[in-house]
């Protein structure tokens, strides 16, 4: 034994092949040449772009003419809005009391009323909305009276007001998303408001006072490229009287008749230059609403009634004017999508212990955290490949189709639009991990299919389709996976408009990437757990 | 030689003549296999477990505060549960076939029982006699919840909401029909699994075929001709109309002839899967 060191035989390539970069390599082997996965990914893509193209083309829209022409389909009459300063669709008609201010001006004024009419309460409304309804005395939470500053009389024109709302304090909005909060109570002859606002360049100053001495600033707003000639004065608007009620067959609606409000304005005055010498009254957007509006002056006392609403238009079936769908409605094909891919990812583990492979697996590379990890990095990042060309496609292709069907397609920012599609990818890569730990875990692949398809889908399906209040269906797309589809939430969620937020038009309880955290969460917690009885376990 | 073939290998009893075996066989030998592993024990219990809490939770979610009309079918609120335990009758339909393809056990089963349809007619007749067996008690402690649940949330008998009775008319048939629902079912998974084979594709498509429909069908809806098509031939959908009381006027399709459609999708599954089991080599 004399005879030198022996060398053990190792074979020329061992050191250096051990690495985690070989250990990926081979999982994306096996994913790339079992044909059926692959086609289970493309079946997954295909099946998220052609659902969302069926939806598009199905939804239809044809309507007739009001002077009794020719039935006409498709792109000529979907709903128009008004296009507000920040390209959104919005809501602009009330009734306003103006005379115009040229150059720098303030206006203040003391409201000491607001009252208004609503339709009946029984929540039985009537079947047709045109129909003339009982009214009683009350105010929808956001009527609103005040001054209001505006770049013309033209709907979606720029503005900036200062108003007494119902139940809602006093508020500064503009330009019809903005919405700041004043002193908060409801206004009445023993607690009057004083309002005021200040025009200086593009700068428009609100103020509110209990006393007409005190001013407390509310807020500043610049609107950009204000005329110099601007229309100032009084205004009254009372949103739509909005009623959520649950279908007998499941899912919910709104319906929506008008109310108006009348406020009392006391001790109108003026400093600028106004070269108006009388008060116009007239109703911004008349065509729109029911119209419903006038002035009385006496001394100089206004009394203004109005209705409608200077807000955004909120998007989904069974809102106001029904603006139709949003990006949400064109990746309806997510849930197919969701479906192969949780398949393709169980059985990328499940089909290891069914054949035996894991063994083998096993035995190349022992570390068994680590190959839990490569399989994890593999099949999130094809599923996030597959599902970013699917849900672009979707998007893309989707909304040409339902503009050339004459759906109103609800316009959203390039940053909404890359959120979710790259969030709809997120979404299907996340649950591919879920599939995949819980497919560890349990080592069978029915009950963990079965598991994540019921945890993901089937809340979703409660929450649009079921009886169950909205309180629950919230509750649901809270707490369990289904959360994650809040990313693909296209249209904001305005508090200062009530309307119906729903699922199942687009809405979700939890903000987009607090959503997709609750499945990134489980999937986590899952995967934690797969690594743990993967170690402790025999294969 | 052939007396000692046509008695048997000795020692043990002679009751039949070897080649005869017949239905009642088949049917004992499935019976066996379901019997001796735990899987379907545990998935009867689940299905039965998770259908009667899901239906007490969604009963209990829902309150109709006094002074407001509410427009609730109590008895399919309380059949909600349906929705959830179809999913583990799927998965016990599934298996009972696609078990078998990824053990090989199909091999040994179709050498001793060659009549090929006569084995999935024996799988189709236990499962479906299984399945109905823990729906009914799944069903009945559904309706049992929402007997207990309901009165305590406002729908008592004073507003319109009689206390849910299986003696009432459109309640039993709502109750029996959702008990014949999740043997339907049971049938199309069986007769998808055996055309499908691997138990994650086969219960991928059957869960698919099922949650797709009503997520299509609120995305149609600005589409009355479509959303109205999905809602009469979708098997889901279409099926669960079996649960509604109230409003069947509204209805896209009766209660008896929605079960039916989905009693065509079944036969149709099984139909199919009989046809791919005698052509194919297993």
């Amino acid at each position: 034994m004399t005879a030198g060191t022996v060398t053990p035989y190792r074979p020329g390539q061992q050191t250096g092949r051990d690495g985690f970069a070989q250990l990926l390599r081979s999982e994306w082997t096996k994913f790339r040449t079992v044909r059926g996965w692959v086609i289970g990914l493309v079946v997954a893509a295909l099946v998220t772009v052609l659902l969302g193209l069926f939806a598009a083309g199905a939804t239809f829209s044809s309507c007739q003419s009001t002077s009794g022409g020719p039935a006409r389909t498709g792109a000529a009459c979907g709903p128009t809005f008004p296009v507000g300063p920040g390209g959104e669709p919005v809501d602009d008609s009330f009734y306003f009391v103006r005379q115009p201010l040229t150059g720098n001006g303030s206006i203040t004024v003391q409201v000491t009323s607001l009252t208004g009419l609503l339709p009946p309460a029984n929540g039985n409304l009537p079947s047709n909305p045109a129909a003339p309804a009982d009214t009683r005395p009350g105010l929808v939470p956001w009527a609103k009276a005040g001054l209001i500053i505006k770049d013309g009389t033209s709907q979606g024109s720029a503005y900036a007001a200062m108003m007494v709302t119902a139940d809602h304090g006093v508020r500064m909005q503009d330009n019809y998303t903005s919405d700041t909060a004043g002193q908060p109570g409801a206004v009445s002859p023993a607690s009057p408001r004083w309002l005021r606002l200040t025009r200086s360049g593009d700068t428009i100053t609100g103020y509110d006072s209990a006393d007409g001495t005190t001013w407390t600033q509310v807020g500043t707003v610049h609107l950009a490229g204000l005329s110099s000639k601007v229309q100032a004065g009084l205004f009254a608007a009372s949103p739509a009287y909005t009623v959520v009620s649950q279908n007998f067959g499941g899912g919910t609606n709104g319906s929506s008749l008008s109310s108006q409000a009348t406020a009392v304005f006391d001790h109108v005055s003026r400093s600028g230059t106004w070269p108006g010498s009388t008060w116009t009254g007239d109703y911004i957007g008349a065509g729109d609403a029911s119209g419903i509006g006038g002035y009385h002056q006496a001394g100089g006392r206004f009394t203004v009634t109005g209705s409608g609403d200077i807000a955004p238009v909120v998007a989904g079936h069974g809102n106001e004017g029904d603006p139709g769908t949003t990006l949400t409605d064109r990746l309806l094909g997510t849930f197919a999508g969701l479906i192969a891919v949780i398949v393709v990812a169980t059985m990328f583990i499940t089909a290891e212990y069914r054949r035996g492979l894991i063994r083998i697996t096993l035995a190349a590379s022992p570390r068994r955290g680590r190959v839990l990890a490569a399989k994890t990095i593999v099949i999130g990042s094809v599923t996030f490949v597959a599902g970013l060309v699917a849900a672009a496609a979707a998007v893309i292709f989707g909304t040409q189709l339902a503009r050339a069907r004459g759906t109103y397609v609800f316009p959203a920012s390039w940053a909404t639009e890359l959120r979710v599609v790259v969030g709809t990818a997120a979404l299907l890569a996340a649950a591919a991990v879920l599939a995949l730990a819980l497919g560890t875990v349990l080592r069978r692949s029915a009950a963990a299919v079965t598991i994540v398809i019921v945890a993901i889908v089937l809340p979703y399906i409660l929450g649009i389709a079921s009886v169950l209040p909205v309180g629950a269906a919230d509750w649901l797309l809270r707490v369990t996976p289904a959360a994650a589809f809040a990313v693909q939430q296209a249209a904001p969620q305005y508090p200062q408009v009530i309307a119906l937020y729903s699922p199942g038009s687009g809405y979700f309880p939890l903000a987009p990437w607090a959503g997709f955290a609750v499945l990134c969460a489980y999937a986590a917690l899952a995967l934690g757990l797969a690594v743990m009885l993967l170690r402790r376990r025999d294969a | 030689m052939s007396q000692a073939l046509a008695a048997g290998p000795p020692g043990l009893p002679v009751t039949r003549r070897a080649g005869a075996t017949c239905m009642r066989d088949t049917l004992h030998a499935e019976w066996t296999k379901l019997r001796t592993v735990a899987g379907p024990a545990w998935l009867v219990a689940g299905t039965v477990v998770l259908t009667v809490a899901v239906s007490a939770a969604a009963t209990a979610a829902v309150r109709c505060p006094s002074g407001t009309a509410c427009p609730v079918d109590t008895t399919k609120l309380s059949l909600t549960g349906i929705e959830f335990g179809q999913a583990i009758v799927a998965i016990l339909a599934v298996l009972v076939i696609s078990g078998e393809y990824s053990t090989g056990m199909i091999r040994v089963t179709l050498t001793a029982m060659p009549r090929r349809s006569a084995v999935l007619a024996a799988k189709a007749v236990l499962v479906a006699g299984l399945v109905l067996a823990a729906g009914t008690v799944a069903v009945g402690g559904s309706v049992l919840a929402g007997r207990v649940i309901l009165p305590g949330h406002g729908f008592t008998a004073a507003r319109g909401f009689p206390l849910e009775s299986l003696a009432d008319g459109p309640t039993l048939r709502a109750a029996a029909g959702s008990v014949l629902y999740l043997a339907l079912i049971a049938l199309l998974s069986l007769g998808i699994a055996t055309v499908v084979r691997d138990s994650a594709v086969a219960i991928g498509v059957v869960l698919g075929l099922l949650y797709l429909s009503p997520i299509i069908i609120a995305a149609v809806a600005g589409d009355p001709v479509w959303s109205h098509r999905l809602e009469r031939y979708a098997p889901m959908s279409a099926g669960l109309t079996i649960q509604n009381t109230t409003g069947l006027r509204g209805l896209p399709i009766s209660p008896w002839g929605g079960l039916g459609v989905l009693a065509a999708w079944a036969a149709a599954a099984v139909l199919a899967g009989a046809l791919v089991l005698r052509l194919r080599d297993a």
